[in-house]
């Protein structure tokens, strides 16, 4: 073998050696790379999309990811760390194992990384709104916490709002509160529950005739458990019901501007956000 | 008189529990009701149990007898087999189990080793093992095709298909035919080409191999562009059904690959989402019909090929994915009839032969468009079952509609290429499913159930007026095949991937189901 040759070698090995680092799990290699984010565009629709939305702004179950806020770490280190190994008590899945896609290489991983930093957006230069005020019409006159809960205080009725700010938009939380049937809430954000609860509207009548109207906690062919407005838990076999009905009209009200002004949504929202965004 | 009977059937009974099963055997199931030997029961893929003590009026005694846990996580899709007393199952990550049928008491056990780098696209899964002689058959998911020894779970031979690292995987339940042992690839979502191999149960020597996508000179090698054909897809992972008199094998195939882009494979796209009726001894392809064209929907014909004889006429029978039910003549040929089961857009035409043509309309773009069915179809790969007591075809149906949308991508070697993707619909009302009865004769849903959420699971009949299914809330249901009352049910603790069976021990019946990672076996009382 000539010495040419054996230098060669080295430098291939050099090289691959470098290569290989870069694939590590806690370096992007593709920082800034815009022909990386376009394959990452393609393997999110694949993988990722059906939870997080068309253009990574929220699904069904998935939170918004063009925020800079990541619930679970905002280092490339953590997303890949995220992505590849799921977050448990979560609905999010490790890599591999969604039923979307079938799964990423590391490279592919990081191509996705590289889409995400890609669609971020900058938060607000200016506040949303007053989060103090917010807080105190969340508590106060607004009753938004009669039925959700935030950080361990409020009510059970509606989906727990600890989170929602760091995982939905300003603009799909206001939607949520001025249209709340337009689309329901899925309780897969929430770590207590792995099957996916819609907080739909129950409405039955049991055998001797006492009517009550309330949000299903679960259902099946045979049986429903549900939660009515005092937080009360009922549990029943349906053939031992006189009538049951479902709705997807929600228990919200819908909140208009008479009910709740834009300005005073927006404190509520900047409050939302303070809390959800830690 | 009767105790000569008597003795007759003792000695019948001890023939029974040593003898082999004999391709004999496998081709006279229905002689056999006490045991399930292939995976959907018999050749001719009814999913019917001639077994008729659980009926309509007992029904709501069932209870559970035994239940076994594998241990093993991830969709547990087994049918498994009964042959004199001894079950055979799968579980996922290629563990096969052999069990004492009267108590669940294990009797041996096989795991692969897996290499880290398998692909499959759709869990570890397995559906089942093929018996014949004395040993049991099934596929990896690296792309081996194994026999055990019936008695220990000994490995006896173990061959490489094809080099799994490309994406191929086998998933399903082989089928034994005379002395072979009959598989179909998985892989449509890496771009492989699909066949169907046939080997030698003795010695694992393949006996022949048809490519599901036609190779240079071959007929339909001209209804792809380019060099598509290489990467097509076309797998063939559910087990088929065979016509003995005929010695044909009826195997349907899956979607061309990428799934929903078909730019860049321009044409049929032959002989993807295809019935396919091949001989059996050679592999040669007799005839064939396509239910979807240069398929853009993901329109897997993976669904089991239900033969159904009168008198008159030689029929298959398919609930495709598509959510057309198909009547096709075996003699013949000839599309007899399609009819929608279920929610349908993708479809407003027909061509010449019958056959439903996709709408411009529904093509999948960059943004998307919203189809029904959706992403999994109206059905997917859960299994139909044929009552000819009742003469309906029974099949879980899924309501669902979805954004489908493309994704092109350049296709690499091993990894995913789907070149598309798929989204819930917002304006669309949210999934539910239901068991449908459909009459063959004009392709109607003559009852359903509904179920909350789309069911992932098959069904059974039983010639004591039953259908068994279960759902994805975890209830294991038995409903009158007549009138699709809810007699009974139990709640499984998880939603159910797997179809129903039914054996018989001691003059009693059973009925089996996987769900979670346990096998239930009930009975009565």
């Amino acid at each position: 073998m000539t010495l040419p040759t054996m230098t060669r070698i080295h430098m291939l090995a050099a090289v691959l050696l470098i290569a290989d680092l870069a694939l590590a799990q806690d370096h992007n290699p593709y920082v800034g790379n815009a022909k990386m984010a376009k394959l990452g565009e393609f393997q999110f629709r694949i993988n990722c999309a059906f939870c997080h939305g068309l253009g990574a702004r929220g699904g069904g179950r998935g939170p918004d990811l063009t925020r800079t806020h990541k619930r679970h770490g905002n280092s490339d280190a953590d997303l890949f760390n995220t992505i590849n190994n799921g977050v448990s008590g979560t609905a999010m899945p490790p890599n591999g194992t969604t039923g979307q896609g079938v799964g990423m290489t590391n490279e592919e991983i990081w191509q996705v990384i590289t889409y995400l930093r890609s669609v971020e957006m900058k938060a607000p230069a200016k506040p949303l709104g007053d989060p103090a005020h917010g807080k105190r019409l969340f508590y106060g006159d607004a009753n938004c916490s009669g039925c959700h809960m935030v950080q361990g205080k409020g009510g059970r009725l509606g989906p727990n709002l600890t989170a929602v700010g760091g995982i939905r938009t300003p603009e799909y939380i206001v939607d949520s509160v001025r249209n709340p049937s337009r689309r329901l809430a899925q309780g897969l954000l929430e770590a207590t529950k792995e099957f996916p609860q819609e907080y739909e509207t129950v409405t039955i009548v049991t055998a001797d005739g006492k009517e009550i109207k309330g949000v299903a906690l679960n259902e099946d062919s045979f049986s429903v458990q549900l939660m009515d407005t005092s937080e009360k838990v009922y549990m029943f076999k349906k053939d031992e019901l006189r009538s049951f009905n479902k709705s997807r009209t929600s228990m919200m009200p819908a909140y208009n501007t008479s009910l709740l002004s834009d300005q005073d949504l927006q404190d509520i929202v900047a409050y939302l956000v303070s809390v959800g965004a830690k | 008189m009767k105790r000569i009977t008597f003795c007759a059937l003792l000695l019948l009974l001890i023939v029974r529990a040593s003898a082999q099963v004999t391709p004999t055997r496998l081709v006279n199931s229905g002689k056999e009701p006490q045991n399930w030997l292939t995976y959907s029961g018999d050749y001719s893929g009814h999913r019917f149990s001639a077994l008729d003590q659980i009926n309509k009026e007992n029904v709501r005694s069932l209870v559970a007898k035994w239940v076994y846990q594998t241990g093993a996580s991830g969709k547990f899709e087994t049918t498994p087999l009964v042959v004199d007393g001894i079950l055979y199952g799968t579980a996922p990550d290629n563990r096969v189990f052999a069990l004492d049928a009267h108590t669940g008491r294990p009797i041996w056990l096989y795991q692969r080793q897996l290499p880290g780098d398998i692909r499959p696209c759709c869990g570890r899964v397995n559906r089942g093992v093929a018996i014949l002689g004395d040993k049991v058959f099934f596929g990896t998911l690296d792309a081996h095709v194994m026999a055990l020894d019936a008695k220990t779970g000994g490995v006896i031979w173990d061959v490489a298909a094809v080099d799994y690292k490309l994406g191929y995987s086998f998933t399903l339940a082989p089928l034994a035919v005379k002395n072979l042992v009959i598989l179909g690839v998985s892989g449509g979502e890496y771009g492989i080409r699909g066949f169907i191999d046939a080997y030698d149960a003795e010695t694992g020597q393949r006996k022949w191999r048809f490519y599901t996508i036609p190779g240079p000179g071959e007929p339909g090698h001209e209804t792809w562009e380019g060099d598509s054909w290489k990467i097509g897809g076309a797998p063939a992972w559910i087990t088929g059904t065979y016509d003995p008199g005929s010695n044909q094998l009826f195997w349907p195939t899956g979607n061309p690959s990428p799934s929903n882009r078909g730019a860049g494979r321009a044409g049929d796209n032959l002989y993807s989402n295809t019935l396919l009726a091949l001989d059996a001894d050679t592999g040669k392809l007799n005839w064939y019909f396509q239910f979807t064209k240069h398929d853009e929907h993901d329109w897997d014909a993976t669904q089991v090929p239900v033969m159904i004889d009168d008198s008159e006429r030689h029929l298959i029978a398919q609930a495709n994915r598509n959510g057309f039910f198909y009547l096709v003549d075996r003699s013949h040929h000839k599309l007899l009839l399609a009819n929608p089961y279920g929610k349908i857009t993708w479809s407003n035409s027909r061509d010449d032969e019958g056959r439903p043509v996709s709408n411009q309309e529904s093509e999948p773009t960059l943004h998307g468009r919203q189809v029904c069915p959706g992403a999994a179809g109206t059905t997917n790969w859960m299994s139909p079952t044929f009552d000819s007591q009742t003469g309906f075809f029974y099949v879980n149906a899924r309501e669902q509609c979805d954004i489908f949308s493309t994704a092109p991508q350049p296709y690499e070697a091993g990894h995913a290429y789907y070149g598309s993707a798929y989204f819930p619909s917002d304006e669309a009302e949210p999934y539910w499913g239901a068991l449908r009865a459909i009459d063959p004769a004009d392709g109607k849903i003559k009852w359903e159930f509904r179920h909350p959420s789309p069911s992932w699971s098959g069904v059974l009949s039983t010639a004591g007026g039953l259908v068994f299914t279960g759902d994805s809330e975890g209830n294991f249901i038995a409903l009158d095949a007549g009138s699709g009352k809810a007699l009974w049910h139990f709640q499984t603790g998880a939603a159910i991937y797997a179809a129903p069976m039914a054996f018989a021990l001691d003059g009693k019946e059973y009925v089996a189901i996987a769900a979670g990672s346990s096998l239930y076996a009930f009975g009565l009382p």
